[in-house]
Protein backbone atom coordinates (compact mmCIF):
# COMPACT_ATOMS: atom_id res chain seq x y z
CA UNK A 1 0.00 0.00 0.00
CA UNK A 2 0.74 3.67 -0.56
CA UNK A 3 1.85 5.86 1.69
CA UNK A 4 -0.94 8.54 0.42
CA UNK A 5 -3.85 8.56 -1.42
CA UNK A 6 -3.84 9.02 -5.45
CA UNK A 7 -5.61 12.48 -4.41
CA UNK A 8 -3.28 13.36 -2.07
CA UNK A 9 -0.30 12.25 -4.69
CA UNK A 10 -2.37 14.36 -7.07
CA UNK A 11 -2.81 16.96 -5.41
CA UNK A 12 1.09 17.14 -4.32
CA UNK A 13 2.32 16.75 -7.56
CA UNK A 14 0.27 19.06 -9.59
CA UNK A 15 -0.30 21.16 -6.63
CA UNK A 16 -2.97 23.80 -7.44
CA UNK A 17 -3.19 27.72 -6.21
CA UNK A 18 0.32 27.67 -5.88
CA UNK A 19 2.21 31.35 -5.43
CA UNK A 20 1.58 34.31 -4.45
CA UNK A 21 -0.98 37.02 -4.47
CA UNK A 22 1.10 40.21 -4.20
CA UNK A 23 -1.54 42.72 -3.50
CA UNK A 24 -3.32 40.18 -1.17
CA UNK A 25 -6.22 41.57 1.44
CA UNK A 26 -5.20 39.00 3.52
CA UNK A 27 -2.13 36.79 4.31
CA UNK A 28 -1.89 34.20 7.17
CA UNK A 29 1.10 31.91 8.11
CA UNK A 30 1.24 29.23 10.63
CA UNK A 31 4.23 26.69 11.65
CA UNK A 32 7.62 26.83 12.40
CA UNK A 33 10.62 25.98 10.37
CA UNK A 34 12.16 23.91 13.20
CA UNK A 35 9.05 21.70 13.35
CA UNK A 36 9.40 21.36 9.64
CA UNK A 37 6.35 22.87 8.52
CA UNK A 38 5.35 26.38 7.31
CA UNK A 39 2.43 27.35 5.41
CA UNK A 40 1.19 30.47 4.02
CA UNK A 41 -1.72 31.56 2.39
CA UNK A 42 -2.73 34.60 0.29
CA UNK A 43 -6.40 35.50 -0.09
CA UNK A 44 -7.86 37.84 -2.50
CA UNK A 45 -11.52 38.79 -0.89
CA UNK A 46 -13.88 40.87 -2.65
CA UNK A 47 -17.58 41.88 -1.57
CA UNK A 48 -17.39 39.28 0.68
CA UNK A 49 -16.17 36.19 -1.69
CA UNK A 50 -12.61 34.77 -1.57
CA UNK A 51 -11.95 35.56 -5.53
CA UNK A 52 -8.64 33.91 -4.99
CA UNK A 53 -6.20 32.13 -3.35
CA UNK A 54 -2.87 31.17 -3.26
CA UNK A 55 -0.41 29.11 -0.86
CA UNK A 56 3.81 28.79 -0.59
CA UNK A 57 4.27 25.44 1.60
CA UNK A 58 7.78 24.47 3.40
CA UNK A 59 6.57 21.27 4.76
CA UNK A 60 5.76 17.21 3.50
CA UNK A 61 4.07 15.60 0.97
CA UNK A 62 0.85 16.18 2.97
CA UNK A 63 1.37 19.39 3.70
CA UNK A 64 1.59 20.83 0.54
CA UNK A 65 -1.40 18.79 -0.95
CA UNK A 66 -3.29 20.14 1.77
CA UNK A 67 -2.74 23.62 1.16
CA UNK A 68 -3.60 22.51 -2.50
CA UNK A 69 -6.51 21.40 -1.39
CA UNK A 70 -7.69 23.86 0.82
CA UNK A 71 -7.11 26.80 -1.40
CA UNK A 72 -9.18 24.76 -4.00
CA UNK A 73 -12.17 24.37 -1.48
CA UNK A 74 -12.24 27.93 -0.55
CA UNK A 75 -11.68 29.72 -4.06
CA UNK A 76 -14.98 31.55 -5.15
CA UNK A 77 -16.48 30.86 -1.75
CA UNK A 78 -17.90 33.22 0.63
CA UNK A 79 -15.56 34.04 3.40
CA UNK A 80 -18.55 32.47 6.03
CA UNK A 81 -17.53 29.22 3.86
CA UNK A 82 -13.93 29.79 4.30
CA UNK A 83 -14.10 29.91 7.79
CA UNK A 84 -16.41 26.32 8.52
CA UNK A 85 -13.93 24.72 6.52
CA UNK A 86 -12.55 21.95 8.72
CA UNK A 87 -9.39 19.96 8.60
CA UNK A 88 -11.63 17.35 8.41
CA UNK A 89 -13.23 18.63 5.36
CA UNK A 90 -9.82 18.48 4.10
CA UNK A 91 -8.41 15.05 4.98
CA UNK A 92 -11.91 13.62 3.25
CA UNK A 93 -10.97 15.74 0.15
CA UNK A 94 -7.48 14.08 -0.08
CA UNK A 95 -9.42 10.88 0.76
CA UNK A 96 -7.62 10.75 4.02
CA UNK A 97 -4.00 11.08 5.35
CA UNK A 98 -2.20 8.68 7.86
CA UNK A 99 -2.37 9.42 11.18
CA UNK A 100 0.54 11.35 11.88
CA UNK A 101 -0.18 13.78 8.69
CA UNK A 102 -3.00 14.93 9.93
CA UNK A 103 -1.50 18.22 11.32
CA UNK A 104 -0.79 19.19 7.83
CA UNK A 105 -4.77 18.89 7.74
CA UNK A 106 -5.02 21.59 11.04
CA UNK A 107 -2.52 23.80 8.91
CA UNK A 108 -4.53 24.27 6.27
CA UNK A 109 -7.48 25.09 8.58
CA UNK A 110 -5.75 27.21 10.82
CA UNK A 111 -3.77 29.15 7.85
CA UNK A 112 -7.10 30.49 5.85
CA UNK A 113 -8.46 31.23 9.36
CA UNK A 114 -5.55 33.67 9.91
CA UNK A 115 -5.33 34.77 6.35
CA UNK A 116 -9.28 35.99 6.73
CA UNK A 117 -8.20 36.93 10.33
CA UNK A 118 -5.76 39.52 8.79
CA UNK A 119 -8.49 40.75 6.03
CA UNK A 120 -10.51 41.62 9.20
CA UNK A 121 -7.71 43.68 10.79
CA UNK A 122 -6.72 45.00 7.80
CA UNK A 123 -10.10 46.57 6.79
CA UNK A 124 -10.75 47.25 10.50
CA UNK A 125 -13.54 45.16 11.34
CA UNK A 126 -14.83 44.22 14.37
CA UNK A 127 -15.12 40.23 14.98
CA UNK A 128 -15.42 37.92 17.66
CA UNK A 129 -11.53 36.74 18.30
CA UNK A 130 -12.72 33.16 19.64
CA UNK A 131 -13.18 31.41 16.28
CA UNK A 132 -9.59 32.09 15.85
CA UNK A 133 -6.70 29.79 16.00
CA UNK A 134 -4.34 30.55 18.94
CA UNK A 135 -0.59 30.46 18.02
CA UNK A 136 0.67 32.44 21.13
CA UNK A 137 -0.57 29.07 23.08
CA UNK A 138 -0.58 27.14 20.74
CA UNK A 139 0.71 23.17 22.65
CA UNK A 140 1.86 21.47 18.72
CA UNK A 141 3.99 24.61 18.53
CA UNK A 142 5.27 24.56 21.95
CA UNK A 143 6.19 20.59 21.65
CA UNK A 144 8.42 21.98 18.58
CA UNK A 145 10.29 24.93 20.22
CA UNK B 1 15.52 5.32 -15.41
CA UNK B 2 15.11 3.87 -11.96
CA UNK B 3 18.01 4.32 -9.65
CA UNK B 4 18.07 2.84 -6.52
CA UNK B 5 20.68 5.03 -4.38
CA UNK B 6 19.40 3.85 -0.24
CA UNK B 7 21.86 1.14 -0.14
CA UNK B 8 22.81 1.95 3.69
CA UNK B 9 18.88 1.16 4.01
CA UNK B 10 19.43 -2.18 2.34
CA UNK B 11 20.79 -4.00 -0.81
CA UNK B 12 19.60 -5.99 -3.32
CA UNK B 13 20.56 -9.72 -2.84
CA UNK B 14 23.64 -11.00 -4.66
CA UNK B 15 23.52 -13.71 -7.12
CA UNK B 16 26.38 -15.37 -5.16
CA UNK B 17 24.58 -15.06 -1.97
CA UNK B 18 20.94 -16.32 -3.38
CA UNK B 19 22.56 -19.20 -4.53
CA UNK B 20 24.42 -19.56 -1.70
CA UNK B 21 21.03 -20.10 0.82
CA UNK B 22 18.85 -21.86 -1.84
CA UNK B 23 20.01 -25.54 -1.25
CA UNK B 24 19.16 -25.24 2.03
CA UNK B 25 15.60 -23.87 1.66
CA UNK B 26 14.52 -26.81 -0.25
CA UNK B 27 17.46 -29.77 0.00
CA UNK B 28 19.22 -29.85 3.30
CA UNK B 29 16.43 -27.97 5.43
CA UNK B 30 17.00 -30.13 8.11
CA UNK B 31 17.24 -29.26 11.87
CA UNK B 32 21.15 -28.45 12.08
CA UNK B 33 20.42 -29.65 16.05
CA UNK B 34 18.95 -33.20 15.00
CA UNK B 35 21.64 -35.89 14.05
CA UNK B 36 19.90 -37.83 10.86
CA UNK B 37 21.90 -36.68 8.01
CA UNK B 38 20.31 -33.74 6.52
CA UNK B 39 20.17 -31.81 10.05
CA UNK B 40 23.90 -32.56 10.22
CA UNK B 41 24.57 -31.19 6.54
CA UNK B 42 22.40 -27.92 7.46
CA UNK B 43 25.07 -28.26 10.51
CA UNK B 44 28.01 -28.77 8.90
CA UNK B 45 27.20 -25.91 5.91
CA UNK B 46 26.72 -22.98 9.17
CA UNK B 47 30.16 -24.22 10.48
CA UNK B 48 31.50 -23.26 7.06
CA UNK B 49 29.90 -20.47 7.32
CA UNK B 50 30.88 -19.52 10.86
CA UNK B 51 34.38 -19.63 9.48
CA UNK B 52 34.23 -18.20 6.55
CA UNK B 53 32.75 -14.99 8.69
CA UNK B 54 35.86 -15.33 10.94
CA UNK B 55 38.15 -15.56 8.39
CA UNK B 56 36.82 -11.95 7.14
CA UNK B 57 36.81 -10.88 10.30
CA UNK B 58 40.46 -12.23 11.43
CA UNK B 59 38.89 -13.73 14.38
CA UNK B 60 37.78 -17.72 15.63
CA UNK B 61 34.45 -19.25 14.40
CA UNK B 62 33.88 -20.05 17.83
CA UNK B 63 33.74 -16.16 18.37
CA UNK B 64 31.42 -15.46 15.96
CA UNK B 65 27.50 -15.89 17.45
CA UNK B 66 24.59 -15.27 14.19
CA UNK B 67 21.85 -13.20 15.72
CA UNK B 68 18.25 -12.24 13.81
CA UNK B 69 20.71 -8.93 12.59
CA UNK B 70 22.52 -5.88 13.54
CA UNK B 71 19.65 -4.70 16.47
CA UNK B 72 19.64 -7.96 18.39
CA UNK B 73 23.07 -8.20 18.23
CA UNK B 74 24.26 -4.81 19.29
CA UNK B 75 21.26 -5.07 22.18
CA UNK B 76 23.42 -8.33 22.91
CA UNK B 77 27.07 -6.56 23.01
CA UNK B 78 26.02 -3.62 25.28
CA UNK B 79 23.80 -5.72 28.06
CA UNK B 80 26.84 -8.44 28.09
CA UNK B 81 29.10 -5.85 28.77
CA UNK B 82 26.83 -3.68 31.26
CA UNK B 83 26.32 -7.24 32.85
CA UNK B 84 29.70 -7.86 33.56
CA UNK B 85 30.40 -4.03 34.55
CA UNK B 86 27.64 -4.52 37.08
CA UNK B 87 29.27 -7.37 38.85
CA UNK B 88 32.65 -5.15 39.26
CA UNK B 89 30.48 -2.44 40.01
CA UNK B 90 31.35 -0.53 37.06
CA UNK B 91 28.27 0.75 35.85
CA UNK B 92 29.84 3.69 33.23
CA UNK B 93 29.61 3.50 29.42
CA UNK B 94 30.94 5.70 27.27
CA UNK B 95 29.16 6.08 23.44
CA UNK B 96 28.39 8.88 20.89
CA UNK B 97 25.55 10.94 20.03
CA UNK B 98 25.18 10.03 16.84
CA UNK B 99 25.01 6.15 17.44
CA UNK B 100 22.02 4.33 15.77
CA UNK B 101 19.10 3.74 17.97
CA UNK B 102 20.09 -0.31 18.78
CA UNK B 103 22.57 1.31 20.40
CA UNK B 104 21.01 4.73 21.58
CA UNK B 105 17.95 2.61 23.31
CA UNK B 106 19.92 0.05 25.00
CA UNK B 107 21.78 2.89 26.81
CA UNK B 108 18.56 4.67 28.01
CA UNK B 109 17.57 1.67 29.16
CA UNK B 110 20.34 0.70 31.03
CA UNK B 111 20.31 4.64 32.22
CA UNK B 112 16.85 3.91 33.83
CA UNK B 113 18.90 1.22 35.73
CA UNK B 114 21.52 3.14 37.40
CA UNK B 115 24.20 3.20 34.80
CA UNK B 116 25.68 6.36 33.57
CA UNK B 117 26.12 6.97 30.10
CA UNK B 118 28.62 9.33 28.55
CA UNK B 119 27.81 10.53 25.42
CA UNK B 120 30.74 11.64 23.18
CA UNK B 121 30.62 15.19 20.75
CA UNK B 122 31.10 14.14 17.06
CA UNK B 123 31.83 17.15 15.66
CA UNK B 124 31.03 18.96 13.15
CA UNK B 125 32.92 16.43 10.97
CA UNK B 126 31.26 13.67 12.58
CA UNK B 127 34.53 12.09 14.09
CA UNK B 128 35.35 11.29 17.36
CA UNK B 129 39.11 11.29 17.95
CA UNK B 130 40.52 8.31 20.62
CA UNK B 131 42.13 10.95 22.45
CA UNK B 132 38.73 12.19 23.39
CA UNK B 133 37.88 8.55 23.92
CA UNK B 134 40.91 8.30 26.58
CA UNK B 135 39.35 11.31 28.81
CA UNK B 136 36.43 10.12 29.24
CA UNK B 137 37.29 6.94 29.95
CA UNK B 138 37.15 6.31 34.07
CA UNK B 139 37.77 3.79 36.50
CA UNK B 140 34.09 2.60 36.60
CA UNK B 141 33.77 2.29 32.89
CA UNK B 142 32.80 -0.61 32.01
CA UNK B 143 32.07 -0.31 28.16
CA UNK B 144 33.00 1.87 25.00
CA UNK B 145 30.57 1.66 22.34
CA UNK B 146 31.65 3.74 19.04
CA UNK B 147 29.89 2.70 15.61
CA UNK B 148 32.16 1.68 13.10
CA UNK B 149 31.07 4.02 10.27
CA UNK B 150 27.59 6.42 10.52
CA UNK B 151 24.90 5.32 8.51
CA UNK B 152 23.58 8.63 7.95
CA UNK B 153 26.49 10.44 6.70
CA UNK B 154 29.01 7.88 6.10
CA UNK B 155 31.86 9.20 8.74
CA UNK B 156 34.37 6.50 9.65
CA UNK B 157 35.66 6.66 13.12
CA UNK B 158 39.31 6.16 13.91
CA UNK B 159 38.17 2.41 15.19
CA UNK B 160 42.10 1.08 15.67
CA UNK B 161 43.01 3.98 18.16
CA UNK B 162 39.92 3.81 19.99
CA UNK B 163 40.80 0.03 20.53
CA UNK B 164 44.47 0.41 21.43
CA UNK B 165 42.91 3.23 23.96
CA UNK B 166 40.67 0.32 25.41
CA UNK B 167 43.27 -1.84 25.11
CA UNK B 168 45.65 0.04 27.69
CA UNK B 169 42.70 1.09 30.02
CA UNK B 170 41.05 -2.43 30.22
CA UNK B 171 37.65 -1.71 29.03
CA UNK B 172 35.93 -3.30 26.80
CA UNK B 173 35.23 -1.79 23.68
CA UNK B 174 32.20 -2.55 21.38
CA UNK B 175 31.73 -1.18 17.76
CA UNK B 176 28.55 -1.46 15.82
CA UNK B 177 29.94 -2.22 12.58
CA UNK B 178 26.96 -2.48 10.37
CA UNK B 179 27.93 0.43 7.96
CA UNK B 180 31.07 -0.93 7.71
CA UNK B 181 30.86 -4.63 7.52
CA UNK B 182 31.99 -6.21 3.92
CA UNK B 183 32.86 -1.79 2.86
CA UNK B 184 35.73 -1.30 5.02
CA UNK B 185 38.80 -4.00 5.97
CA UNK B 186 38.28 -5.18 9.35
CA UNK B 187 40.61 -7.25 11.26
CA UNK B 188 39.45 -7.10 14.70
CA UNK B 189 42.90 -8.32 16.84
CA UNK B 190 44.81 -5.81 14.54
CA UNK B 191 42.11 -3.14 15.75
CA UNK B 192 41.82 -4.11 19.44
CA UNK B 193 37.98 -4.87 18.78
CA UNK B 194 36.39 -6.91 21.66
CA UNK B 195 33.18 -7.21 20.34
CA UNK B 196 31.57 -6.32 16.81
CA UNK B 197 28.49 -6.33 15.20
CA UNK B 198 27.16 -7.04 11.70
CA UNK B 199 24.49 -7.33 9.53
CA UNK B 200 24.06 -9.19 6.14
CA UNK B 201 21.53 -6.99 4.06
CA UNK B 202 24.05 -4.08 4.26
CA UNK B 203 26.23 -6.35 2.07
CA UNK B 204 24.27 -8.08 -0.66
CA UNK B 205 22.91 -10.46 1.92
CA UNK B 206 18.94 -11.45 2.97
CA UNK B 207 17.57 -9.71 5.71
CA UNK B 208 17.60 -10.70 9.25
CA UNK B 209 20.39 -12.28 9.75
CA UNK B 210 23.55 -10.85 11.87
CA UNK B 211 26.46 -11.28 13.89
CA UNK B 212 28.13 -10.87 17.12
CA UNK B 213 31.66 -11.08 17.18
CA UNK B 214 32.93 -10.99 20.87
CA UNK B 215 36.17 -12.34 21.72
CA UNK B 216 37.23 -15.25 23.45
CA UNK B 217 36.65 -14.82 26.95
CA UNK B 218 33.58 -12.20 26.93
CA UNK B 219 30.65 -14.16 28.23
CA UNK B 220 28.19 -13.13 26.50
CA UNK B 221 24.38 -12.58 28.02
CA UNK B 222 21.09 -14.06 26.38
CA UNK B 223 18.38 -11.93 24.81
CA UNK B 224 16.96 -14.76 24.02
CA UNK B 225 16.47 -17.83 26.31
CA UNK B 226 15.16 -21.35 25.18
CA UNK B 227 17.70 -23.94 23.58
CA UNK B 228 20.93 -24.48 23.35
CA UNK B 229 21.89 -22.96 19.51
CA UNK B 230 25.05 -21.24 19.63
CA UNK B 231 26.66 -22.48 22.70
CA UNK B 232 23.70 -21.93 24.49
CA UNK B 233 23.68 -17.70 23.91
CA UNK B 234 21.16 -17.30 21.36
CA UNK B 235 18.26 -19.73 21.29
CA UNK B 236 16.10 -20.89 18.30
CA UNK B 237 16.82 -22.87 15.62
CA UNK B 238 19.28 -21.60 13.15
CA UNK B 239 18.40 -19.70 10.11
CA UNK B 240 20.56 -21.97 8.26
CA UNK B 241 19.91 -20.78 4.70
CA UNK B 242 20.44 -17.41 5.53
CA UNK B 243 23.63 -17.73 7.58
CA UNK B 244 25.16 -19.83 4.71
CA UNK B 245 24.13 -16.90 2.49
CA UNK B 246 25.39 -14.75 4.54
CA UNK B 247 28.77 -15.95 4.46
CA UNK B 248 28.91 -16.17 1.00
CA UNK B 249 28.25 -12.34 0.67
CA UNK B 250 30.51 -11.51 3.17
CA UNK B 251 33.29 -13.19 1.41
CA UNK B 252 32.12 -12.00 -1.86
CA UNK B 253 32.22 -8.51 -0.24
CA UNK B 254 35.76 -8.76 1.70
CA UNK B 255 37.21 -10.50 -1.84
CA UNK B 256 36.28 -7.28 -4.02
CA UNK B 257 36.52 -4.74 -0.95
CA UNK B 258 39.16 -2.57 -2.64
CA UNK B 259 38.05 -2.81 -6.58
CA UNK B 260 34.43 -2.28 -5.10
CA UNK B 261 35.93 0.92 -3.01
CA UNK B 262 38.04 2.28 -5.79
CA UNK B 263 34.70 2.48 -8.37
CA UNK B 264 31.77 3.86 -5.72
CA UNK B 265 33.92 6.49 -4.08
CA UNK B 266 34.73 7.69 -7.64
CA UNK B 267 30.56 7.91 -8.03
CA UNK B 268 30.42 9.33 -4.60
CA UNK B 269 32.97 12.45 -5.37
CA UNK B 270 31.24 12.67 -8.48
CA UNK B 271 27.70 13.02 -6.68
CA UNK B 272 29.55 15.24 -4.36
CA UNK B 273 31.00 17.58 -6.61
CA UNK B 274 27.71 18.06 -8.75
CA UNK B 275 25.74 18.89 -5.85
CA UNK B 276 27.68 21.08 -4.24
CA UNK B 277 27.22 23.45 -6.91
CA UNK B 278 23.39 23.73 -5.38
CA UNK B 279 23.17 27.16 -3.63
CA UNK B 280 22.81 26.95 -0.17
CA UNK B 281 23.82 23.39 0.43
CA UNK B 282 26.01 21.76 2.43
CA UNK B 283 27.75 17.87 2.72
CA UNK B 284 26.84 16.40 5.88
CA UNK B 285 29.90 14.83 7.29
CA UNK B 286 33.63 14.69 6.38
CA UNK B 287 34.79 14.62 3.38
CA UNK B 288 37.61 12.05 3.67
CA UNK B 289 36.81 10.35 6.08
CA UNK B 290 33.89 8.56 4.84
CA UNK B 291 32.29 5.23 3.45
CA UNK B 292 32.75 4.72 -0.53
CA UNK B 293 29.23 5.35 -1.24
CA UNK B 294 27.72 7.81 1.52
CA UNK B 295 26.65 11.19 0.45
CA UNK B 296 25.05 13.48 2.38
CA UNK B 297 23.42 16.70 2.09
CA UNK B 298 21.38 19.59 3.41
CA UNK B 299 19.35 21.75 1.27
CA UNK B 300 18.49 24.96 3.06
CA UNK B 301 14.57 26.08 2.33
CA UNK B 302 13.66 22.51 1.59
CA UNK B 303 11.71 19.89 3.46
CA UNK B 304 13.02 16.49 3.05
CA UNK B 305 9.93 14.35 2.56
CA UNK B 306 8.57 16.12 -0.14
CA UNK B 307 11.94 16.04 -2.13
CA UNK B 308 12.10 11.94 -1.48
CA UNK B 309 8.62 11.74 -2.91
CA UNK B 310 9.59 13.82 -6.10
CA UNK B 311 12.73 11.93 -6.62
CA UNK B 312 10.73 8.72 -6.31
CA UNK B 313 8.46 9.95 -9.03
CA UNK B 314 11.75 10.38 -11.36
CA UNK B 315 12.60 6.96 -10.28
CA UNK B 316 15.12 8.06 -7.88
CA UNK B 317 14.95 6.20 -4.17
CA UNK B 318 16.46 7.44 -1.92
CA UNK B 319 15.98 9.10 2.33
CA UNK B 320 15.86 12.35 4.37
CA UNK B 321 16.63 12.72 7.90
CA UNK B 322 13.50 14.65 7.93
CA UNK B 323 11.55 14.36 10.83
CA UNK B 324 8.36 13.98 8.40
CA UNK B 325 9.78 11.01 7.25
CA UNK B 326 10.21 9.23 10.81
CA UNK B 327 6.95 10.17 11.96
CA UNK B 328 8.50 12.43 14.73
CA UNK B 329 8.63 15.43 15.33
CA UNK B 330 12.51 15.35 15.46
CA UNK B 331 15.03 15.90 12.74
CA UNK B 332 17.56 13.06 12.52
CA UNK B 333 19.54 12.92 15.69
CA UNK B 334 22.53 12.58 14.00
CA UNK B 335 22.47 15.50 11.45
CA UNK B 336 21.36 17.44 15.07
CA UNK B 337 24.44 16.02 16.93
CA UNK B 338 26.89 17.60 14.09
CA UNK B 339 25.36 20.67 14.79
CA UNK B 340 23.10 21.05 12.24
CA UNK B 341 19.58 23.37 13.48
CA UNK B 342 16.53 22.10 12.99
CA UNK B 343 14.73 23.70 10.28
CA UNK B 344 18.19 22.55 8.38
CA UNK B 345 18.64 19.05 9.41
CA UNK B 346 14.55 18.80 7.97
CA UNK B 347 16.25 19.47 4.12
CA UNK B 348 18.51 16.61 4.28
CA UNK B 349 18.85 14.09 1.45
CA UNK B 350 21.28 10.57 1.74
CA UNK B 351 22.17 8.74 -0.87
CA UNK B 352 24.09 5.87 -0.67
CA UNK B 353 25.59 3.64 -3.54
CA UNK B 354 27.10 0.53 -4.87
CA UNK B 355 29.19 -1.44 -6.76
CA UNK B 356 26.17 -1.68 -9.10
CA UNK B 357 25.60 2.02 -9.40
CA UNK B 358 26.58 3.49 -12.96
CA UNK B 359 28.11 6.81 -14.04
CA UNK B 360 25.17 7.24 -16.11
CA UNK B 361 22.86 6.66 -12.58
CA UNK B 362 25.10 9.48 -10.94
CA UNK B 363 24.83 11.80 -14.12
CA UNK B 364 20.74 11.17 -14.02
CA UNK B 365 20.53 12.20 -10.31
CA UNK B 366 23.07 15.11 -10.46
CA UNK B 367 20.52 16.32 -13.80
CA UNK B 368 17.33 15.74 -11.21
CA UNK B 369 18.34 16.87 -7.98
CA UNK B 370 19.26 20.10 -8.66
CA UNK B 371 15.63 20.35 -10.55
CA UNK B 372 13.49 19.26 -7.67
CA UNK B 373 15.21 20.63 -5.08
CA UNK B 374 15.11 24.68 -6.94
CA UNK B 375 11.25 23.62 -7.98
CA UNK B 376 10.11 22.96 -4.04
CA UNK B 377 12.26 26.16 -3.43
CA UNK B 378 9.92 28.15 -5.50
CA UNK B 379 6.92 26.81 -3.90
CA UNK B 380 8.77 27.56 -0.21
CA UNK B 381 7.33 30.37 1.99
CA UNK B 382 11.16 30.23 3.88
CA UNK B 383 12.81 30.23 0.42
CA UNK B 384 10.76 33.32 -0.35
CA UNK B 385 11.63 35.25 2.48
CA UNK B 386 15.58 33.88 2.01
CA UNK B 387 15.88 35.36 -1.16
CA UNK B 388 14.19 38.66 -0.08
CA UNK B 389 16.88 39.06 2.48
CA UNK B 390 13.60 38.96 5.09
CA UNK B 391 15.90 36.08 7.09
CA UNK B 392 19.41 35.38 7.12
CA UNK B 393 20.38 32.26 5.20
CA UNK B 394 22.25 30.08 7.12
CA UNK B 395 23.89 28.03 4.92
Amino acid sequence: MALYSEKVMDHFTNPRNVGVIEDADGIGEVGNAKCGDIMRIYLKIDDGIVKDAKFETFGCGSAIASSSMATEMIKGKPIANALALTNKDVVDALDGLPAHKLHCSVLAEEAIKLAVQDYYEKIGLEYDKSGFPDCENCQTCKECR
Amino acid sequence: MKVYADNAATTKMSRTAIDAMLPYLDKFYGNPSSLYSIGQEAAEAMQNARETMARCLGCEAREITFTSGGSEADNQAIISAAVLGEKKGKKHIISTAFEHHAVLHTLNRLEKQGFEITLLDVHENGVVTPEEVASAIRDDTCLVTIMYANNEIGTIQPIAGIGEVCKKKGVLFHTDAVQAAGHLHIDVKAQNIDMLTLSAHKFHGPKGIGALYARRGIPLTNIIEGGAQERGKRAGTENVASIVSMAAAFEEACDHIDENAKKISALRDKLIDGLSKIPHSVLNGDREKRLPGNVNFCFEGIEGESLLLLLDQKGISASSGSACTSGSLDPSHVLLAIGRPHEIAHGSLRLTLCEWNTEEEVDYMLQVIPEVVSYLRSISPIWRDLAANKKQFIL
